[in-house]
C-alpha cells in the first residue's frame, strides 16, 4: 500500500507522516481496496497564476475527504479537475482508475457533483430537474420517474415536486442540487462548498442528509471553509492555502498536532489587545494576537485564565473553548479561514 | 434509499452519452421550451395573421391596383409571403441563439449542470442547436400553412420553403450563437444585434421589394443576408420565380456554409470556455 505522502509540503514532518501512514493502514483494511481518487503533483495554472500547486492525495472508497481552506485556496479548481471538467496543467490524476482528460464521460458517469453555485434549471419544475439530469446519463424514464420521487423524499422536497425551482428557498435549492447529483447512484460525490450561504437550520438538515450517504458507503469529497463542517463530515482533511497542501490528517489528529486541547480567548478592546499580548507571554503554550482578541493556547483554559487575573489583567470578556480546525489553520498560515 | 438499481453501469452511461449526448441536451432544451410553448404557438399563428392581413392584404390591394409587373407577374401577397416566412424564422432564431446562451454561461449557468454529467461541452452546443432547429421548424410550418390558406403559395414545391426558411434561421443564428458564446457580460449587445443587424436585414433583404430596386451601394446587404438568399429560394419554390440554377445553388451553399461555420465555432468556444 502506498503511503499518503504530501508533496512539496514544507510543514510536513516525519512524525506526522509516520502516524498518518499507520492510521491509513488501520482504516483501509486490505490492499485489495483501491483508491477511488489519486492525485499526484496535480497542478493548475492560469497564465502566470498557479491556482493549484503540486498537490498529491489518495482517497480510498467510502472515505469522507475534505479540502479545507480560505477562498482562493484552489479548492474549487481541484474539484473541477477531479470532476473531469477542467484540464490540469501538470501531474497525474486518476478517478476510478481512469484519467479524466482521456475518459471524461466515463469518469463523470461515476460521479455526483454539487457545484458551489446552484445551476438548476429554474424554468423547469423541481421534479423535472431531476428527470432531465438523469437523461444525461442515458437513463430511461421508466427508471427516472420513480427515482425522482424517491430522491425528492430523501431531500425532503416531495411536497415541492410540482413547484418551480424559483419558488424554493436557498436551502431547498441546495438539497435539490444534492438530489440531482444522486440520480445516477454515484459512488463518489463531489460537494463544493455545500452549505455556504445557508442558515444554521438548513445546514444541519443538509449535514444529516450527507451523513446518511456517508453511512451508505458513498465516498464524499467536499470543500469548505467552515471548520465545523469539516469536523462534522470529514474522516480526513487536507488544509490548503495558496494552492498548496499545508497539512493532512483527521480533524482530531490535526488539532492534536497543531494546537492545544483548549483555547482561552480574551478581549481587552481593539485598542489594547496588541499591547496586552506582551504581558500575557508565558501563559499557556503560545499566544496568537488577532485584531479583536488574543488567543492563548493551553491544555487547561481555567488555569490560564487564573494566571491572567493573577497578573492583574482584567479582560472585557473571556471564553474557554476546545481547539478547532480554525486554530490549526491559523497556526499553519498565520491567517484566519474566513477573511 | 431502497430503490431499483440503476439500469446502466457508469461505462454504459458514458457510452450512451458519447453517442446520444447532443440529443439528451436537445431534450432538455425542448422541455424548457415546452414551458413557453403556448406563447410560441400564439406567436406562430398571430404573427402571420397580422403580417399577411396588414401587408399582404391591405398593402397588396393598393400595390396590385397599380400593376403587379414589378413582382414577376405574381400578386404582391405571393411575392411577399416567402420573405415573411423566412424572416419570422430568422427572428425566432435570433432570440433562441442569444438569451439561452447567455443564460447557460452567465445568468443562471444552466450549461454547467450538464457539464458535470457525462455530456461534453460540444454536445451541449449541438443539443441546443438541435432543440432550436425543431423549435423553429414547427412555427415555420404553421406560418407556411397559413400562407397556403391565404392562397399565397401556388407552386407544388412551395412546402420546401419551410426547410429553406429554417436553414436561413440557422445561417443567421449559428454565427450569432458563436458570438454570444464569447460574451462574459451583457452590456447592450443584444439590443444592438436586434436594432443594427436584424432590423436592417429585415428591411433590406429584398423582403418587401426586389433587391435590384435598391441603390447599388445598399445591395451588398442583401448578398450577405441569409434572409435574401432564403427569400429568393422561397420565391423560386413558391411560384417559380425565374432565376439561374447556379444562383439557386449559391443560395443553398451560402446558408449551409455560414450555418456550419457558426456551429463549428460554437462547439469550439463551448469547449474552450467550459474546459478552462
Amino acid at each position: 500500500m502506498k503511503p499518503q505522502l504530501v508533496w512539496g509540503n514544507p510543514l510536513w514532518d516525519s512524525k506526522a507522516c509516520t502516524s498518518l501512514v499507520r492510521v491509513s493502514i488501520q482504516t483501509r483494511g486490505s490492499a485489495a481496496s483501491p483508491y477511488v481518487i489519486s492525485a499526484h503533483n496535480l497542478t493548475k495554472k492560469y497564465g502566470d497564476f498557479t491556482a493549484v500547486d503540486n498537490i498529491s492525495f489518495d482517497i480510498p472508497a467510502g472515505e469522507s475527504f475534505g479540502l479545507l481552506g480560505p477562498n482562493g485556496a484552489g479548492k474549487s479548481t481541484t474539484m473541477r479537475m477531479i470532476g473531469g471538467v477542467s484540464q490540469r496543467s501538470g501531474g497525474t490524476l486518476s478517478i476510478m482508475g481512469l484519467d479524466p482528460e482521456k475518459y471524461g464521460p466515463e469518469v463523470r458517469s461515476h460521479l455526483g457533483v454539487v457545484p458551489q453555485q446552484d445551476n438548476l434549471d429554474e424554468e423547469l419544475k423541481v421534479r423535472d430537474n431531476l428527470i432531465v439530469y438523469g437523461r444525461y446519463f442515458g437513463l430511461p424514464l421508466s427508471y427516472l420517474k420513480p427515482k425522482a420521487d424517491e430522491l425528492l423524499e430523501f431531500a425532503q422536497l416531495s411536497e415541492k415536486a410540482g413547484a418551480k425551482v424559483d419558488d424554493l428557498s436557498g436551502g431547498m435549492k441546495r438539497r435539490l442540487t444534492i438530489a440531482r447529483s444522486l440520480v445516477n447512484d454515484p459512488k463518489i460525490l463531489l460537494l463544493d462548498e455545500p452549505t455556504t450561504g445557508l442558515d444554521p437550520q438548513a445546514r444541519h438538515i443538509l449535514w444529516d442528509r450527507l451523513f446518511r450517504l456517508k453511512e451508505a458507503g458513498t465516498t464524499l469529497v467536499l470543500t469548505t471553509h467552515y471548520m465545523d463542517e469539516a469536523e462534522q463530515l470529514c474522516d480526513r482533511i487536507v488544509v490548503v492555502d495558496k494552492g498548496r497542501i499545508m497539512a493532512e490528517g483527521s480533524p482530531a489528529a490535526l488539532i492534536r498536532q497543531y494546537s492545544t486541547r483548549e483555547v482561552l480567548e480574551v478581549r481587552f478592546g481593539s485598542e489594547r489587545n496588541a499591547t496586552v499580548a506582551a504581558e500575557l507571554a508565558g501563559i499557556g503554550e503560545r499566544t496568537e494576537t488577532l485584531p479583536d482578541r488574543v488567543l492563548i493556547y493551553t491544555d487547561d483554559g481555567e488555569r490560564a485564565l487564573e494566571e491572567v487575573a493573577a497578573r492583574g489583567l482584567s479582560p472585557l470578556t473571556s471564553l474557554i473553548r476546545r481547539s478547532s480546525l480554525e486554530d490549526v489553520f491559523l497556526r499553519l498560515t498565520g491567517r484566519s479561514l474566513i477573511d | 434509499m431502497t430503490s431499483a438499481p440503476v439500469p446502466l453501469t457508469p461505462a454504459q452511461s458514458a457510452a450512451k452519452a458519447r453517442r446520444l449526448g447532443s440529443w439528451y441536451f436537445a431534450e432538455h432544451t425542448l422541455r424548457v421550451m415546452r414551458t413557453y410553448a403556448a406563447s410560441v404557438l400564439m406567436y406562430s399563428v398571430g404573427t402571420p395573421l397580422a403580417y399577411l392581413f396588414a401587408m399582404g392584404v391591405g398593402l397588396a390591394a393598393l400595390i396590385d391596383a397599380n400593376g403587379a409587373g414589378a413582382f414577376g407577374g405574381v400578386d404582391y401577397l405571393t411575392f411577399l409571403a416567402p420573405a415573411l416566412v423566412a424572416s419570422a424564422a430568422m427572428m425566432s432564431a435570433t432570440g433562441e441563439f442569444m438569451f439561452p446562451i447567455m443564460d447557460g454561461f452567465k445568468w443562471r449557468r444552466t450549461f454547467f449542470g450538464p457539464h458535470a454529467s457525462p455530456l461534453a461541452p460540444a454536445q451541449i452546443a449541438q443539443g441546443h442547436i438541435i432543440g432550436v432547429t425543431i423549435r423553429i421548424l414547427v412555427p415555420t410550418a404553421i406560418y407556411f400553412a397559413i400562407v397556403v390558406l391565404f392562397g399565397a403559395a401556388p407552386g407544388p414545391w412551395a412546402w420546401v420553403s419551410i426547410f429553406t426558411a429554417t436553414l436561413c434561421a440557422l445561417s443567421f443564428g449559428l454565427p450569432l450563437m458563436a458570438y454570444v458564446s464569447t460574451l462574459t457580460k451583457d452590456s447592450g449587445q443584444f439590443a444592438a444585434v436586434q436594432r443594427f443587424i436584424v432590423t436592417p436585414l429585415f428591411l433590406f433583404s429584398g423582403t418587401f421589394f426586389p433587391l435590384a430596386t435598391l441603390p447599388w451601394f445598399l445591395q451588398w446587404i442583401g448578398w450577405l443576408s441569409p434572409l435574401w438568399h432564403a427569400t429568393e429560394l422561397g420565391r423560386v419554390l413558391s411560384y417559380g420565380y425565374a432565376e439561374p440554377a447556379w444562383l439557386g445553388a449559391v443560395h443553398v451553399l451560402y446558408m449551409l456554409a455560414t450555418a456550419v461555420a457558426g456551429a463549428v465555432l460554437s462547439r469550439r468556444i463551448f469547449t474552450r470556455r467550459m474546459g478552462a
